[in-house]
């Protein structure tokens, strides 16, 4: 590349990408009177790991080790939930013909145009009627009922060569066995892009598990953190901890897992 | 294949889709006729009430609600343009050859996993009058999360670092897709890098722009957490989001009925607004 500019331009843009979060990383390890002070030092002074004691020295109020690991059951949870119930029901709307077929197909895209706040109050409501207010599942399966696993995992069935398959049966083999030793072995990459979106946006899930969990034993870390922020409002050393522990997890991910991540995220435009 | 193969393939996920899908766009609508009162033993049919208390002006509920609706139309008609534009300009940086590209658009894409919690509360910091890190890198003492214009300026612009890689992302798949043939085919006749970029370029990039403007329209409109954690509203409530104050009526005033009238309300406006999106790409298509 021969233009400056534009070396100039990507390394501008980086710097504004990169110092939030390196700021965030800093300040976590200073004092509190530190990161309070004015004007900020770049580094701590002396590295400390007072702030990342306290958030892991679980306190009643404010447990951010139980918010961790509760966030942990419920994004995995979401993944394996999506990517077990889309996948057979998007490979049935790829694959099969039955009566019915455009109908179930027709209603569940049209649900990807409903603004998400429609379902706030109802399934508030219709969670608590299961019983599961205050708890993980809350938090599990009304995410998981989102239309676009089954879009997104249809247009990749319906990419598929058909041969194998039809091959596979002619010589006897159900559906379901088809399904299982052909057409999932194939999709893997597409089930692992469907997998991991689900948990990042589970993950970061902040307006839902605000008002259905209370405890806060029983909260992520979306309305833990909050609550940390709202009862120590000006201890930016602590809640950078919180931030920075909250941050790795998905950072890691994004890191292994980047190109899967940054595919599905391209894909949703081309097919939208 | 027996005729009750496909639906066995679908009962997992629609009984999902059921309960926590279809039946709440038809049991909010039913909540929103009645007063629905957590607390209450009875809830009341009282058919539109909930939804003309919206629309008659100098209610309780209406005025703080129209103005919540516009601190979301405020923020939307900012960070739409903003998130639309830039994220070409960085799709356009990367879409050439040169070592290290993925590197750059994973740095660019990151903050996109760190979700809005984490991100409003780095905001926060960086932008505290005080101690912030911003105000000393510029020497200016600006409030930017208590006074206007500095709060949607703030708001504004961390959404935009935040998800302009998302954006940038899906432009990219799109330029990417461009058959080649096209550009040689213009340069042929002799258009320069600008021409190329105005008949080429923009125009293969219809289908994407349509989907990155309707999506950052209704994530836009999904306005909550930047302002529930970094502005808390402020000042006066005039950052107060159209979804902040559903959910303080439904959650903090116990009133759901009220609350599903209002996300009706809002959710018509978006449905419109995609709508329009849609006919003047299209008629701009077909011209």
């Amino acid at each position: 590349m021969k233009r400056a500019w534009v070396w100039v331009a990507l390394i501008a843009l980086s710097v504004i990408y990169l110092a939030p979060i390196l700021w965030m990383l800093v300040t976590a390890f200073k004092t509190e009177e530190e990161s309070a002070a004015s004007p900020p030092t770049l580094l701590p002074s002396q590295w400390s790991t007072e702030a990342l004691d306290t958030i892991f020295s679980s306190s009643a109020q404010t447990p951010v080790p139980r918010w961790f690991v509760n966030s942990l059951v419920a994004a995995l949870g979401t993944g394996l939930v999506v990517v077990l119930t889309a996948a057979p029901a998007a490979y049935a709307l790829a694959r099969m013909e039955f009566p019915g077929k455009r109908l179930v197909f027709g209603l569940i895209v049209a649900t990807l145009f409903v603004p998400p706040i429609i379902f706030l109050a109802p399934n508030y409501e219709i969670v608590e009627a299961l019983g599961w207010l205050d708890s993980l599942p809350a938090v599990i399966f009304p995410v998981s009922a989102g239309a676009f696993g089954v879009f997104f995992l249809r247009q990749f069935f319906v990419g598929l060569p058909k041969e194998l398959e039809e091959a596979a049966l002619l010589d006897g083999a159900n559906r379901l066995q088809v399904f299982l030793r052909i057409v999932v072995p194939l999709s893997r990459p597409a089930l692992a892009t469907l997998f991991l979106l689900s948990v990042l946006t589970n993950w970061n899930d902040f307006l839902w598990p605000l008002y259905v969990l209370f405890n806060p034993e029983n909260l992520t870390l979306g309305p833990g953190l909050g609550l940390l922020q709202g009862a120590n409002q000006t201890n930016y050393a602590l809640l950078m901890a919180g931030g920075l522990v909250a941050s790795v997890p998905v950072l890691i991910l994004f890191a292994v897992a980047q190109r899967y991540i940054i595919e599905g995220v391209s894909r949703s435009g081309l097919k939208g | 294949m027996k005729r009750a193969t496909p639906w066995l393939f679908l009962a997992p996920y629609l009984l999902l889709f059921s309960a926590f899908v279809a039946a709440p766009v038809l049991y909010g609508l039913w909540m929103s006729l009645h007063n629905w009162d957590q607390f209450l033993p009875e809830k009341p049919f009282i058919g539109l009430e909930n939804y003309a208390n919206l629309f008659t002006p100098g209610s309780a509920k209406a005025g703080p609600f129209w103005d919540a609706m516009l601190a979301t139309g405020i923020f939307t008609l900012f960070s739409v343009p903003l998130l639309v534009v830039l994220p070409l300009g960085v799709a356009l940086l990367l879409n050439r050859r040169f070592k290290g590209r993925a590197v750059f658009r994973a740095i660019y894409f990151a903050p996109y996993v760190l979700g809005v919690v984490v991100v409003s509360m780095v905001f926060r910091f960086v932008l505290d009058p005080n101690i912030g890190a911003l105000n000393h890198l510029l020497g200016t003492t600006t409030p930017w999360t208590t006074a206007l214009p500095w709060a949607w300026v703030s708001l504004i612009g961390m959404t935009v670092w935040w998800t302009l890689g998302f954006n940038a992302v899906i432009y990219l798949a799109g330029l990417q897709d461009i058959d080649r043939s096209l550009y040689d085919a213009a340069a042929v006749d002799g258009a320069g890098r600008w021409q190329q970029f105005w008949n080429v370029t923009l125009p293969s990039l219809r289908p994407v722009t349509v989907f990155v403007v309707t999506v950052t329209i209704l994530a836009s409109a999904n306005l909550f957490g930047q302002s529930y954690l970094m502005t808390q509203g402020a000042p006066e409530e005039r950052t107060r989001s159209a979804i902040m104050f559903i959910a303080e009526e439904g959650f903090q005033d116990f009133n759901l009925g009220s609350a599903a009238a209002m996300s009706y309300v809002l959710a018509m406006f978006l449905m419109a607004l995609s709508a329009g999106v849609f006919f003047f790409f299209r008629k701009r298509g077909a011209a």
